[in-house]
């Protein structure tokens, strides 16, 4: 099975490094096939940063899609760009905090989650992509949790004192994930 | 079995190079390959390596042209349009029978084109590097291992044969990251090894006039004989061309893409499959020396058709296609360019149009 997702935001949310720690976590810790692909463009400061992650038992073809089971939005534009590249009855993830606008199709799953504002409630603002990162390991079960928390403690290693508030805060996300789930 | 890593593709070609036995870079910055000299930079001084960012890539070709000639194994990168400011310095390398190894992560074109990938240099790749009618041997990877292996074992083909090699990939297999197993590090003893094989050739240690090689140009019929000696040598390739048949024992449909494009064919390939269609894929890994053969073999009574899959618009390959084929059955094309990439789902949707009309 093959199951391909696209992390967009603003740069500076931790798109990049989500789909990273997500892609890398699981080339380390299982046999899956995995790609990750950023896009930059010529983007601008504040303008929109992407990537896909293409985890799949068979060997992948393109490491892109414009047809995605599963999108993260961490802001409205990636909101209004990328929706439209959604399957029916694909998961969107939306860090609610920002996103607001409503969300006009009703053939896909919506799974919410504030996590601009949790991290902030958690005082490691920069967290808001491990939480949703948990938010969507927890909804969609795409790895097992140990994967993403070996992933942490490696990504982490030179500053230990990262890893458990990191760990906690992708625990938070997987709450949240499992209960929409 | 070696470990697995994580890693883009132009850090993963700039570590295999290293592996290899590679200890001079020179590149010049051009995206999407910056990785490549940028990791150089770092990686090189620890094994006492040298890594020159050149004023020019014509600067630069020619530092690897020098650094080749004395017998150590040397690299440079560059994309598309960088690439065709080396033809000067490819050419001469050829001309002096230098083992030259070098790498085009390729961008959307002509002219400056654009910075997102694109296989639009196929032609300039295969038939003509530079000026003179010379030819290589360039590999073509559809994946990060692939670029690391090809990387890896161009520098053997490159020394067998004192010529060029360019390893041809693109901006999405550079940019992207997948899993890789790295081969061992070559170690002191067996890059002395292949040094001492160019001992006789290499410029380091010769006292002007020497008739090594190693140097363009010559007077009276020297340089026919060099072409006639570089011709008999291109003819003993036909043992190094490499291809992918994929699911083509019964196939009735074939794709022919390389790189990306194989990589993307292979997946929709397996779809079709699942619904029933008999699809298959011819992929040349080699795609100078270009797999003749495997094509004009055939079964024409039960091929219904070819689909050529490039990301490059007018197709390139389909000049080899065409010459292999001779109109035999038809040949469709599903192709981007200028920097657009292809998906899946934009293959299976262009193969279904044709699979409809043939089948």
């Amino acid at each position: 099975m093959e199951r391909n997702l696209m992390i967009a935001g603003f740069g500076g949310q931790g798109v990049m490094t989500m789909g990273k720690l997500l892609a890398e976590a699981t080339s380390q810790a299982t046999d899956l096939n995995v790609t990750f692909f950023p896009s930059y463009g010529a983007a601008m400061r504040g303008g929109t940063a992407n990537c896909y992650v293409v985890i799949s038992d068979d060997p992948i073809g393109a490491p892109v899609s414009y047809s995605l089971e599963d999108l993260v939005v961490m802001n409205g534009p990636s909101l209004h760009k990328f929706l439209p590249n959604l399957k029916p009855g694909g998961t969107l993830f939306v860090n609610s905090t920002i996103v607001t606008d409503p969300i006009d199709r009703d053939d896909i799953k919506v799974i919410k989650a504030p996590v601009t504002q949790m991290a902030i409630d958690i005082k490691n603002e920069r967290a808001l992509n491990v939480i949703m990162l948990g938010v969507y390991v927890g909804a969609t079960d795409a790895v097992p949790e140990e994967v993403i928390v070996k992933g942490i403690e490696h990504k982490f290693a030179h500053k230990p004192k990262l890893i458990e508030p990191n760990v906690e805060a992708f625990k938070m996300g997987l709450e949240i994930g499992r209960q929409q789930k | 079995m070696a470990e697995r890593v994580f890693m883009k593709g132009t850090e993963a070609i700039a570590e295999a190079a290293v592996r290899a036995g590679c200890r001079f870079f020179a590149g010049y910055p051009i995206t999407p390959q910056n990785e490549i000299p940028e990791y150089m930079a770092r990686r090189l001084p620890e094994v006492g390596g040298t890594f020159v960012q050149g004023e020019s890539e014509v600067a630069s070709v020619n530092m690897l042209y020098g650094a080749a000639s004395t017998g150590i194994r040397a690299m440079s990168s560059s994309s598309s349009c960088g690439i065709s400011l080396y033809s000067e310095g490819v050419s001469y390398c050829a001309s002096a029978r230098i083992p030259m190894v070098y790498v085009n992560v390729q961008r959307g074109g002509p002219g400056i084109g654009a910075i997102q990938p694109a296989q639009q240099d196929y032609l300039q790749a295969t038939k003509a590097s530079g000026n003179g009618g010379f030819r290589m041997i360039v590999l073509a990877p559809d994946s990060v291992q692939e670029c690391v292996d090809m990387v890896y074992e161009a520098y053997d083909l490159a020394e067998r044969d004192q010529n060029p090699v360019l390893v041809l990939t693109d901006g999405v297999m550079g940019t992207m990251m997948e899993p890789v197993e790295l081969p061992p590090m070559k170690t002191d003893e067996e890059l002395a090894a292949c040094r001492a094989k160019f001992a006789d050739r290499a410029i380091v240690g010769h006292p002007l006039g020497h008739q090594a090689a190693c140097r363009p140009g010559s007077v009276g019929d020297g340089q026919e004989q060099e072409n006639i000696k570089a011709a008999a040598m291109y003819k003993t390739w036909d043992k190094d061309i490499r291809v992918e048949e994929f699911m083509m024992d019964d196939a009735e449909i074939v794709f022919a893409a390389y790189g990306i494009s194989a990589r993307i064919s292979r997946a929709v390939v397996r779809e079709l499959r699942a619904q029933g269609i008999k699809a298959g894929m011819i992929r040349p890994i080699t795609i100078s020396p270009f797999p003749y053969d495997t094509f004009k073999n055939l079964d024409f009574d039960r091929i219904k058709g070819i689909i050529d899959v490039e990301m490059s618009i007018p197709a390139q390959m389909r000049w080899d296609l065409d010459y292999a084929i001779q109109g035999k059955c038809p040949i469709h094309e599903v192709l981007r360019s200028g920097g657009q990439l292809l998906t899946n789902d934009q293959v299976m949707k262009g193969a279904m149009e044709f699979i409809k009309e043939v089948l």
